[in-house]
C-alpha cells in the first residue's frame, strides 16, 4: 500500500487519524418518544412532549432503535453487548430542552469491530472499529432569521442516532475516505440510516494528530466538528495534518482542542481549548432500565441479515466472474447490486456488468436519474444482452437499440422485431449482397487479388452497410473472403 | 349528622351510595372548609368550578347506578402532579404559570374512577424539604398547632395538613426520601409510600427519578387501601414502572397478624433516642406481639450511611432533574436577558428557592469529574448494601417496625433547622433508607408526645407486598385507637 506521508524540508511526518460519525437511525418515531422522524416538516410539528423536555415526562425507548442498532453493529462486524446503560450527559444549550442528552456512556450497547476498506493501489486495510452507542439528537436553533432572536426547531430534538467510534486506525485521508463511503454503504444496505451526509442524517467528527515518521508517539489531536462530506473530511484530515506539521516545525505546540471546520475555506478555526470542554457529569439515566438482550433477540436478528457488500462482492467475483474492480463499483450501492443481479440472471453475467457500467451509468448521469427511475428496467437490460449474446443483433445495432430503450423503456426484443433490426445470419441472403458487391468493383477485386488483402475489410463494411448494419459481421467476414480466395 | 367533611372516604363513599347526599353537596362543603381554612395555606390553587363539574357528573353516575369505586370523592392533589388545565407549581417560582397540557398517570386513574380534585396541594419547593418551608407560596401550618404554628412537616405537607384538617377526603403525595410518611406522622394521619415501580412516575414533577414514587396521604389504614388501589398500576409511559397485578388491598386488612414475624432493628435505637419514640414503638410491637406476632431484633448494618448516600444520590439526579427549567420554553424567565449564558443564571437564580438551590450545587458537585467516584459511585454502591441488608432481614421477618420520625412537629422558622440544614436533614434517618432500597412503608399514628403532638409508626414491607402493610397496619390502628383531629 502507498504510504501517506507529509515530506518537508525538516522531516517526515505521518498522520492519525480517528472518527466519530453520528448516524440518525431510520425508524418511524424517535427513540424515546412516539412523535415522528420525518425529515423536512414545518418547525416544531414533529414534538411530543418528552421531546420538549416538559415537566414529569419520562422517555421509554422505541424497539424499533435497539433492532437497528443491533442490525449495524453485526454489519460492523462488531461485539453486540447484552448489556448495555443508558447515561445523562449534562449540559445546557437552547435546542436540548432536558438540558441532558440521553446517551450510552460505560456500557454501549455495539462493542469493538472491523471494516475492510478497498483503496484506490489495489489494497485493502482493515479499520477497527471501538464501540458504537445510541443516543438522542439534538434539536436545531436557527440564529439568522432575526437579528436580536433565535429561533428553535425541535423536530429532530429526539431522533435516534447510532455513534460509531474507530480506533485511530486512519493513515491518510484517503483511508478515511474510504471508510467513510464503505459505512454509507454498509448502512444502507441495511436500511438502518440514509447516510445522506449533506442532510446531516450522517455526520462526521475527525480527530487528526500527526507523529515523526517511524515513531509510535500519539501526539495530542484536534477535533473537528461536524465535517459533513466525504471531500471535506479528506480536506480537513489533510489541511489540519499540515497545520500540526507547521507548528511542530517551527517549535509550537499542539494541545488538545475542538475546532470547527470551514468547508469555504477548507480550513479549521479553534472552537475551544482543553481546559474549557465541558464536564458533561454523565451519571446512569435513572428513568431507564438497563438494555438486556437475549441470544435469541440478537441470534434472530443475525438470521435476518441481509448480504452485505463485502459478501456479495465476494459473490459476484467467484460465482459470476466479474472481475474484483467491477464487483466493487456494482456493489457499493446496494440498488446498484440489485439491479445488476436481476439483469445478469440467465444472462452473460461480465457482459451485463461492462453495459451497466458503460453506457447504462451513462446513460442515468446524462437523464440526472436514479436507477429506481430507470427508463431501463433490470430485465430489458438483461434481454439486450442476451440479443447480443444469440447473435441476433451485433453489439453496434444494440447500442441503437439501447438508446430507443432509454427514450421509450421498450422491450428490446419488441424494437429489434418491430424496426426489423435482427442480424440476418441467413447465409443465402449475405452471399446476394457480397456477390453484388464483387459484381459491381471489379478494380478492388483485382487490387486484393494482387495482394493488396486488407481490402476484405472494404468489402466487409460494404456489405454491411448494404444490408443496414442487420447483416452477423462475423458472417461477413468469412464468406467476404472465401469468395475474394475463390 | 356530623359535618360530611369529616368522613373517611369509606364512610363517604357508602352515604353517597345510600344517597344521604350528593357530591355536590360533600364538595361544597369541602370548598366552603377550605375557604374557611386558608390560614393553613394547604392549598397552592383551588380548582373549584373544575370540582364542581365532576361533582356534577359523578351525580349523574350515581343516579344511574354507573359509579366508580371513587366517585364523588373530593381530593387534594400534591402540586407536584401534572394536572390538565390546571396550574402546576411544584411550588417553585419558576413554574408559577405553567399550565400544563396533561395529566399525570396517578391523577388520571384517580379521575378515572370517579374522583372529584378540589385543587393543588402546598409542598416543599420541588419536593426538597421535611417541613413545607421551601415553599414559594409560604410555609403550611400543621393543624395541631397550639400556642405556635409548627410545620406540617414535607414536603408533602399541604396534602398532610388538608387531610388533618378535613379541606379534603384524601390527598395524593410523593415520597422520595419520607415525603409522605414525615408528615403524615407529623399530622397524626395515614399515609403509604409503595414500592417503587407501583405507581406511574408519568407526569410527576420529578425531584430524584430513581427514588421517588407516589401514593396516598388519608385519615385511617382503609382510605390508603382504597387510594392506593386506583392509583396504582403498571404503565407503559414510566419505564420503570413494574407489571406486577394490583390487589385489593382491603381485603388484607382482615388478614391476621399471628404468625408473622415482625422485625425491629437495633440501629434504629441509637442511644439519644427520644425516649418517647422508644417507649412508642415498643408499645406498637407489643400491640402486634398480643395478636400473636413474633418480635424479632433484626439488625439492618449500614444504617448509619443512609443519610448520607440519600443526600449525595438524591441531589445528583435532582440536579439533572431540574435542568430543563431553564427558562426557554415555558415556566419563569428572567426579563432583559441579551445572552443565553445569562438567561440560563438569572433565571435559575431568581427562579429556585435557596433549599433548590443548595439541592442543585451538591447534585452538581457529586456528579463532577473528579469526584463522582469518590461521591456519587460510592453512594451508589452503598444503595446496593443498604439494599442487601433489608433482603437480608426479610429472610427472618416479614415487616419491619420502626418510628417514622425521631421528633414531633417543631415550629415554624425553627433556628436550628434553618441555620443548619444537616439538622432539618436528620429528621429523615428513619425513612431514607426505604426509598433507597425500593421499598414499601406505611407510615400511621400511634399517639401523642406529652406535649400532645402525634408521633408516627414506621412499618417497612418486602417488595410489592403492600399487602401485608395493610393487615398489620389495620392492626395496630385497631390497638392504638388514635384520635384524628
Amino acid at each position: 500500500m502507498s504510504e501517506y506521508i507529509i515530506t518537508t524540508s525538516k522531516g517526515k511526518w505521518e498522520v492519525i487519524v480517528g472518527l466519530e460519525i453520528h448516524c440518525q437511525i431510520i425508524s418511524k418515531s424517535k427513540i424515546f418518544s412516539s412523535a415522528s422522524t420525518e425529515f423536512g416538516d414545518d418547525p416544531n410539528v414533529n414534538v411530543s412532549f418528552v421531546d420538549a423536555g416538559m415537566p414529569g415526562m419520562l422517555p421509554t425507548l422505541n424497539k424499533e432503535c435497539v433492532r437497528q442498532a443491533v442490525k449495524t453493529g453485526l454489519g460492523l462486524n462488531a461485539k453486540i453487548n447484552k448489556y448495555s446503560e443508558f447515561s445523562r450527559k449534562n449540559y445546557f444549550y437552547a435546542d436540548m430542552p432536558t438540558d441532558y442528552q440521553i446517551t450510552q456512556f460505560r456500557y454501549p450497547i455495539v462493542g469493538e469491530g472491523e471494516i475492510t476498506v478497498d483503496l484506490s493501489d489495489g489494497s485493502s486495510k482493515k479499520i477497527g472499529i471501538e464501540r458504537m452507542h445510541i443516543e438522542q439528537d439534538a434539536g436545531k436553533s436557527i440564529h439568522d432569521l432575526n437579528p436580536t432572536k433565535s429561533y428553535i426547531d425541535l423536530n429532530r430534538a429526539g431522533v435516534g442516532l447510532m455513534e460509531i467510534v474507530t480506533k485511530p486506525d486512519f493513515r491518510s485521508p484517503e483511508e478515511a475516505g474510504a471508510f467513510l463511503r464503505k459505512l454509507r454503504s454498509i448502512v444502507r444496505y441495511l436500511g438502518t440510516c440514509d447516510g445522506n451526509m449533506d442532510e446531516g442524517s450522517m455526520r462526521c467528527d475527525v480527530n487528526v494528530s500527526v507523529r515523526p515518521y517511524g515513531s509510535t508517539e500519539l501526539r495530542p489531536r484536534s477535533e473537528m466538528k461536524n465535517v459533513n462530506s466525504v471531500k471535506f473530511v479528506m480536506q480537513a484530515i489533510e489541511n489540519e495534518a499540515k497545520r500540526h506539521v507547521e507548528i511542530y516545525e517551527n517549535g509550537g505546540k499542539i494541545e488538545q482542542e475542538t475546532r470547527q471546520f470551514d468547508p469555504t475555506t477548507g480550513q479549521s478555526k479553534l472552537m475551544r481549548k482543553k481546559e474549557f470542554a465541558h464536564d458533561y457529569r454523565y451519571f446512569p439515566e435513572p428513568d431507564l432500565p438497563p438494555l438486556v438482550l437475549s441470544d435469541e433477540y440478537i441470534e434472530g436478528i443475525k438470521a435476518e441479515m441481509i448480504e452485505l457488500p463485502d459478501a456479495k462482492k465476494q459473490r459476484f467475483i467467484t460465482t459470476m466472474g466479474l472481475t474484483p474492480y467491477d464487483a466493487a463499483v456494482l456493489c457499493e450501492n446496494k440498488e446498484h447490486a440489485e439491479f445488476f443481479e436481476k439483469a445478469a440472471t440467465g444472462h452473460d453475467a461480465k457482459k451485463v456488468a461492462n453495459w451497466m457500467m458503460s453506457d447504462f451509468f451513462a446513460m442515468l448521469n446524462k437523464k440526472r436519474l436514479d436507477i429506481a427511475q430507470s427508463p431501463v428496467s433490470a430485465e430489458n437490460l438483461g434481454k439486450l444482452v442476451e440479443l447480443i449474446s444469440k447473435e441476433v443483433i451485433s453489439g453496434k445495432i444494440a447500442k441503437d437499440v439501447f438508446e430507443i430503450m432509454a427514450q421509450t423503456g421498450e422491450d428490446p426484443e419488441k424494437i429489434v422485431e418491430e424496426k426489423g433490426l435482427k442480424q440476418v445470419t441467413d447465409t443465402g441472403a449475405i452471399e446476394k449482397i457480397i456477390d453484388d458487391v464483387i459484381a459491381s468493383n471489379p478494380d478492388n477485386v483485382s487490387a486484393y487479388k494482387n495482394g493488396k488483402t486488407n481490402l476484405a475489410g472494404w468489402f466487409v463494411g460494404q456489405v454491411i452497410k448494404l444490408s443496414q448494419g442487420k447483416a452477423n459481421p462475423g458472417i461477413v467476414n468469412k464468406l467476404v473472403r472465401e469468395k475474394l480466395d475463390k | 349528622m356530623t359535618d360530611i367533611t369529616e368522613l373517611t372516604v369509606s364512610e363517604a363513599l357508602n352515604a353517597l351510595k345510600k344517597h344521604e347526599f350528593t357530591s355536590t353537596e360533600l364538595t361544597e362543603a369541602y370548598l366552603r372548609r377550605m375557604e374557611d381554612n386558608r390560614q393553613y395555606n394547604a392549598y397552592i390553587t383551588e380548582s373549584a368550578d373544575t370540582a364542581m363539574e365532576q361533582a356534577k357528573e359523578a351525580d349523574k353516575r350515581y343516579a344511574a347506578g354507573t359509579n366508580r369505586a371513587l366517585e364523588g370523592i373530593p381530593l387534594g392533589i400534591k402540586d407536584l402532579f401534572c394536572t390538565k388545565n390546571i396550574r402546576t407549581t411544584a411550588a417553585s417560582h419558576i413554574l408559577d404559570n405553567f399550565i400544563p397540557p396533561y395529566e399525570s398517570t396517578v391523577t388520571q386513574n384517580l379521575l378515572n374512577d370517579g374522583a372529584v380534585f378540589l385543587g393543588k396541594l402546598n409542598l416543599d419547593e420541588f419536593a426538597m424539604g421535611g417541613s413545607n418551608e421551601t415553599s414559594y407560596f409560604g410555609p403550611v401550618i400543621n393543624p395541631w398547632s397550639k400556642d405556635k404554628p409548627l410545620v406540617p412537616g414535607g414536603s408533602s405537607g399541604g396534602s398532610a395538613a388538608a387531610v388533618a384538617a378535613h379541606l379534603c377526603a384524601a390527598a395524593t403525595g410523593t415520597d422520595t426520601g419520607g415525603s409522605i410518611r414525615e408528615p403524615a406522622a407529623f399530622c397524626g394521619i395515614t399515609g403509604i409510600k409503595p414500592t417503587y415501580g407501583r405507581c406511574s412516575r408519568y407526569g410527576i414533577v420529578a425531584f430524584a427519578s430513581s427514588l421517588d414514587q407516589a401514593g396516598p396521604i388519608a385519615q385511617d389504614v382503609r382510605d390508603c387501601a382504597i387510594l392506593l388501589k386506583s392509583m396504582a398500576g403498571f404503565d407503559d409511559k414510566d419505564s420503570t414502572s413494574c407489571e406486577v397485578p394490583v390487589p385489593d388491598y382491603e381485603s388484607f386488612m382482615n388478614g391476621d397478624v399471628a404468625g408473622l414475624t415482625i422485625g425491629m432493628p437495633k440501629e434504629y435505637r441509637p442511644e439519644g433516642l427520644n425516649p418517647e419514640v422508644a417507649a412508642y414503638w415498643d408499645k406498637a410491637a407489643e400491640y402486634l406481639k398480643a395478636r400473636g406476632a413474633k418480635i424479632k431484633e433484626i439488625s439492618l448494618p449500614h444504617t448509619k450511611y443512609a443519610l448520607a448516600t440519600y443526600y449525595v444520590l438524591a441531589p445528583a439526579e435532582a440536579s439533572s432533574n431540574l435542568a430543563r427549567y431553564d427558562g426557554i420554553r415555558y415556566g419563569f424567565r428572567a426579563p432583559g436577558q441579551q445572552h443565553l449564558d445569562d438567561l440560563y443564571i438569572n433565571t435559575r437564580t431568581q427562579g429556585f428557592g435557596a433549599e433548590v438551590r443548595r439541592r442543585i450545587m451538591i447534585g452538581t458537585y457529586v456528579l463532577s469529574a473528579g469526584y463522582y467516584d469518590a461521591y456519587f459511585l460510592k453512594a451508589q454502591k452503598m444503595r446496593r448494601l443498604i439494599h442487601d441488608d433489608f433482603m437480608n432481614a426479610f429472610k427472618e421477618c416479614d415487616v419491619i417496625l420502626t418510628p417514622t420520625s425521631p421528633i414531633t412537629a417543631f415550629p415554624i422558622g425553627d433556628e436550628s433547622m434553618l441555620q443548619n440544614p444537616i439538622n432539618m436533614y436528620l429528621n429523615d434517618v428513619f425513612t431514607v433508607s426505604v426509598n433507597l432500597a425500593g421499598l414499601p412503608a406505611f407510615s400511621l399514628p400511634i399517639g401523642l408526645s406529652a406535649e400532645g403532638l402525634p408521633y408516627g409508626m414506621q412499618l417497612i414491607g418486602k417488595p410489592f407486598d403492600e399487602g401485608t402493610l395493610f393487615n398489620v397496619a389495620a392492626k395496630l390502628e385497631a390497638d392504638a385507637k388514635f384520635e384524628r383531629k
